[in-house]
């Protein structure tokens, strides 16, 4: 095997390859994917000197330990965490030298969910439909990582930006969800369309790359029955059986047969996945522009 | 012909029946392949076609409004055989949901032709539609945790076959082994919206 790889040392909560993803196959039942906050992901990039599709490394919470075999520029963004090359610590959100051999650990998570960790080269595993995003939903794309994984680096194709520390949002202490009523708030009462967009919901503890689920007051519904199966969108905010919105990111089910009450902008979807279990969220309903 | 506004950049068109829907699905298709229609996914299901990642989402709702829908297209494609054990677990009950004795399940399902409706669930798994009504059948009281790959299935107005194993609480009446789902090979799906069925009857080994 060639030196440009990187050897996974730990692994942390859930570490998945992610890119841009690979949307335009939902009529065959496959799922958008990708990075799910894509800014971050596209600043790692960027900060290496790799083109915006190339894949990154998207860890949940407690970050992830590498040890590449070849000198490589690394940066980490998204969720602020402490970064340490052989344990000496080095800058965050900003392009780091690592020397071949050392090991690189990206920690816990200080605030927000997810970091990601762009190599210089990109992580390239092949390639399935045009993307090495893992899709956790239908298990396209790689395994997420466990200890031993060695990931394969493509060439470097760019120079690193000269910057010192790249300027980020910080992940919300309250999540505002800009949205846009429909396709199915009339499946809702009127009072429940109220709720939802004025009422106080949490991020709950059971969030993943498929949705981002809430705890709150239930939403009830104007009728009964079930609504024939319909093509999903990023963003959606479904409504299951007991009332509790769930948004729909990367990984979410092309179809679905729930009600769907609202959809929340994509500008705003960065921020959702950097929300921790437990953070208020509010829904505010929009104009379509 | 109603349409939905989806977020900021999508629209949901709904119809009155699964033969509509498709007919409207191969209508877009057509449309976006002379470059008349710019959309980055066009996702058809039971009632209705989502038209995903549109540029001008509100003149486009107003020409689907006002337009006709067309008759069904012809029926020009190649028809996909797939070769089934009509050997599943639920063949007893779905038999006698149909009213019928067990192995007319399998005579009355291979003399069928269906057609993929619409894609999901998982990828390349499709909910094909061709049994007349009375031959419905609910989903299983109590979903399998494991429902093996390769099994041929039934629930509601459908007939699937599951491309890998994953849980389901569909009605098993056999197995195939054909691949449904290949990333590997072009196309990776074997079943795509719109493709015609037929599935053989194999003999018991």
């Amino acid at each position: 095997m060639t030196d440009r790889a990187l050897a996974v040392v730990r692994a942390g909560a859930l570490t998945t390859v992610q890119d841009a993803g690979r949307p335009g196959h939902a009529h065959l039942g496959v799922p958008r994917s990708g990075a799910l906050d894509r800014p971050a992901a596209d600043l790692v990039n960027r900060l290496v000197g790799n083109p915006p599709a190339a894949a990154v490394l998207e860890t949940t919470l407690d970050g992830c330990a590498v040890r590449p075999r070849s000198a490589v520029t690394v940066a980490v963004a998204g969720a602020p965490c402490r970064v340490t090359v052989d344990g000496r610590p080095v800058a965050w959100g900003a392009p780091v030298r690592v020397p071949a051999g050392a090991l690189l650990d990206v920690g816990p998570a200080e605030s927000g969910v997810r970091a990601y960790l762009g190599v210089s080269g990109g992580i390239a595993v092949e390639a399935v439909l045009g993307s090495r995003s893992t899709d956790l939903l239908s298990g396209l794309g790689p395994a997420p990582l466990t200890v031993g994984t060695v990931l394969p680096l493509g060439r470097p194709s760019g120079v690193h930006a000269r910057v010192d520390v790249a300027p980020q949002p910080a992940p919300p202490a309250e999540l505002v969800l800009r949205v846009t009523l429909g396709p199915r708030d009339g499946w809702f009462t009127p009072e429940a369309v109220d709720t939802f967009r004025s009422r106080a919901y949490r991020v709950s503890s059971a969030s993943n790359r498929i949705g981002l689920r809430t705890e709150g007051p239930a939403l009830e519904r104007a009728r009964p029955g079930e609504l024939a199966s319909e093509g999903m969108v990023l963003g959606a905010v479904q409504v299951p059986p007991d009332g509790r919105p769930v948004v729909f990111l990367a990984d979410h089910p092309t179809t679905g047969g729930y009600p769907v009450i609202a959809v929340v902008r994509a500008a705003d979807l960065p921020a959702a996945a950097q929300a921790v279990p437990g953070t208020p969220v509010r829904f505010l309903a929009v104009r379509r522009r | 012909m109603k349409v939905l506004s989806v977020g900021e950049d999508a629209l949901l068109v709904e119809v009155s029946s699964g033969d509509e829907a498709q007919a409207l699905h191969a209508e877009l298709l057509r449309r976006r392949a002379e470059g008349s229609l710019a959309a980055r996914e066009i996702v058809p299901a039971a009632r209705t076609v989502l038209l995903d990642g549109l540029d001008a989402p509100a003149r486009l709702a107003a020409e689907l409004t006002a337009a006709e829908l067309p008759p069904a297209p012809p029926r020009a494609r190649d028809i996909v055989e797939i070769p089934v054990r009509y050997d599943g677990p639920d063949l007893a009950d779905v038999a006698a949901h149909w009213g019928v004795p067990q192995k007319e399940v399998a005579r009355i399902h291979g003399d069928t032709e269906f057609r993929v409706a619409f894609c999901g669930f998982a990828p390349g798994f499709g909910y094909l539609t061709g049994l007349p009504a009375r031959y419905d059948v609910p989903r299983r009281a109590t979903p399998r945790t494991a429902v093996p790959a390769g099994s041929v299935a039934l629930a509601g107005p459908y007939t699937g076959v599951y491309p890998r194993s994953s849980p389901g609480g569909w009605q098993l009446i056999g197995t195939t082994d054909a691949v449904l789902w290949d990333h590997a090979r072009v196309p990776a799906a074997l079943l795509s919206p719109g493709t015609r069925v037929r599935f053989v009857p194999e003999a018991k080994s």
